[in-house]
């Protein structure tokens, strides 16, 4: 790694990190289980390097065998915490509008 | 750089600024889900550039891996029970993890030899926190699935071990890190962050959790980030680094919701305390039978609600709102409140309470519900134990001393749901129970609850 390349990374990491402060501290209590498997949804993004090591060129037998329990991994992050949240998030607005007899009924 | 590379850069880059969109939408539960949905779609766009920019050749792996992780991770999204949402998200920091420390030991496997020392060192975190992490996340799991007794396990000389084995790890990080030709420190290291992962969490107690999964979710997601260093990777860079803040962020929230300090929570269970039998509380614990606990109910105004992890082991959130519409129904103020540590994991009680369709506006935080328990006729606690001690508040030589608390002590009269007269996680008495305004009903939490709401009808 050159260090022009490094202290973009550095630059990377310090905005994003800021970013996050700012923008997850308004996530209130309430949502704070959904939050949590959000954002291990997202850091399931691994799953792009998993995938190289999984299928490149000139990678040898056993780096795609790591792969590939990598990608299995990533993945089920990916497609478990979406899912789940989701299903969180769902839960969470099921009894929003308090007068609707029809979306009550099927809720129960 | 090809046409396909220009390609899969762009999609890194849509999927950075959908990933933080997704979490500003969690601002509100009503933007939450819109939020998800462009985060699904910046991951698939990832996934697709990758595939298409990457120059992949292999491909019976790749489909292998994702038809095999879809298949399993659509499962546990549609059948995993909302009351084991804790051992879940352990059991993804655990796969999350693992993920980053295997991408990390393929790394090294191509590449050791033309790697710089910045990308060696950056190697080494994502090994360790990865190793770690998984070990970690798994014996967490275990603890909260009650595979593993929930009760700290903790030896003599525990911290002189836990030290050793920290030092041999940074040891043989710092030795690869000079010598990179010799693979079997980088295998030390890697072998010495699991074994360092299990001794992390063994000594915490179940009543610890919420801060520890807070604590491994950041290590999870700094491991990510970390794979963005050696990977050059920025999306991994930004995604890693917004997961580990997020986890870092909810576990100082934890620890202020606990009074412990973030260094005492940093070096895990080093310090933890064995629970001394402090019993300054002496007095009898008065019973209340169903019918009397039914007749207050009815005839209260203002009724709070306090759930604590009992509710989820007794899978008692249904029978909980249904007493609750009873109640309502003949005009009694039903509330909820919740505290930041009640249950095992960040926001735990909210999720169970919203799985019983209880609307999130009668959910309430510790801040908001205190100063209304005065006027508060009747508070039920339902399995929570620390949570409501009014030690923390009164007596300042207990060892959760300065932990804020509900102050259900202050409501004109207390029922505490509880499965027997033991003193629960954290082996600690309850003055609350001894309070001349508290009355215990023993029993399930969940047959308790639905026998009173069958009472409330009689009434």
């Amino acid at each position: 790694m050159n260090p022009a390349v490094l202290i973009a990374s550095v630059y990377v990491f310090a905005l994003a990190a800021f970013l996050g402060y700012q923008v997850i501290s308004r996530v209130p209590p309430l949502l704070h289980t959904p939050l949590m498997s959000a954002t291990n949804a997202i850091s399931g993004i691994s799953l792009i390097g998993s995938l190289v090591l999984a299928g490149a060129v000139h990678y040898p037998l056993f780096a795609h065998i790591l792969g590939f329990v990598a990608v299995t991994t990533a993945t089920i992050n990916v497609v478990g915490g979406f899912g789940i949240t989701d299903r969180m998030l769902k839960m969470f607005l099921k009894r929003k509008p308090e007068s609707d007899p029809a979306q009550k009924a099927v809720a129960k | 750089m090809s046409v396909a590379t220009y390609f899969m850069e762009a999609t890194y880059l849509i999927a950075s600024i959908l990933f933080v969109l997704a979490l500003r939408g969690m601002s509100h539960p009503e933007t939450a889900r819109r939020g998800m949905f462009l985060a699904e779609g910046g991951m698939f766009a990832a996934i697709v550039g990758t595939l298409v920019g990457a120059h992949i050749v292999t491909w019976i792996w790749i489909i292998a891996g994702l038809s095999i992780g879809s298949i399993i991770g659509a499962w546990m999204a549609i059948w995993v029970p909302m009351t084991a949402m804790p051992q879940r998200t352990a059991l993804s920091h655990a796969f999350g993890a693992l993920a980053a420390a295997l991408v990390g030991v393929g790394e090294f496997l191509v590449h050791a030899s033309e790697m710089t020392a910045v990308t060696r060192g950056a190697l080494g975190f994502e090994v360790m926190l990865g190793a770690l992490t998984t070990t970690g996340s798994l014996i967490a799991a275990g603890k909260l699935q009650g595979i593993i007794h929930g009760k700290p396990i903790q030896f003599r000389g525990q911290n002189i071990v836990n030290l050793l084995i920290a030092l041999s790890m940074v040891s043989s990080f710092v030795y690869f890190w000079i010598h990179p030709e010799i693979v079997a420190a980088f295998y030390t290291m890697l072998g010495l962050a699991f074994v360092f992962g299990v001794m992390l969490v063994i000594p915490i107690g179940s009543a610890d959790m919420p801060v520890v999964m807070s604590l491994l979710n950041s290590y999870a997601g700094l491991a990510a980030a970390a794979t963005g260093f050696v990977l050059q990777n920025n999306v991994l860079i930004i995604a890693g680094t917004l997961d580990g803040f997020s986890g870092f962020i909810l576990s100082v929230l934890m620890c202020k919701a606990m009074n412990r300090s973030i260094t005492n929570v940093l070096f895990g269970g080093f310090g933890a305390v064995i629970a001394e039998a402090t019993s300054n509380a002496g007095g009898v614990m008065r019973e209340i039978s169903l019918d009397d606990a039914a007749m207050q109910l009815a005839f209260a105004s203002r009724v709070v609600f306090v759930p604590g992890y009992g509710l989820a082991t007794a899978q008692a959130q249904h029978a909980v709102r249904e007493l609750a519409e009873l109640l309502e129904g003949r005009g009694v103020t039903v509330k909820y409140a919740i505290h930041p540590v009640a249950g095992r994991m960040p926001g735990h009680m909210n999720v169970l309470l919203a799985e019983a369709n209880v609307p999130y506006s009668s959910l309430y935080e510790m801040e908001q519900i205190n100063p209304e328990f005065p006027s508060t006729d009747v508070a039920v606690v339902i399995g929570a134990n620390d949570v409501v001690n009014p030690d923390a508040r009164d007596n300042p030589k207990s060892i959760i001393a300065g932990m804020p608390i509900l102050e259900v002590d202050r409501a004109k009269s207390v029922i505490v749901l509880k499965r027997g007269q033991g003193r629960g996680f954290s082996g600690l008495e309850n003055p609350l129970f001894f309070k001349p305004c508290t009355t215990m009903l023993y029993g399930d939490a969940k047959s308790s609850l639905s026998h009173l709401a069958q009472a409330v009808q009689h009434v």
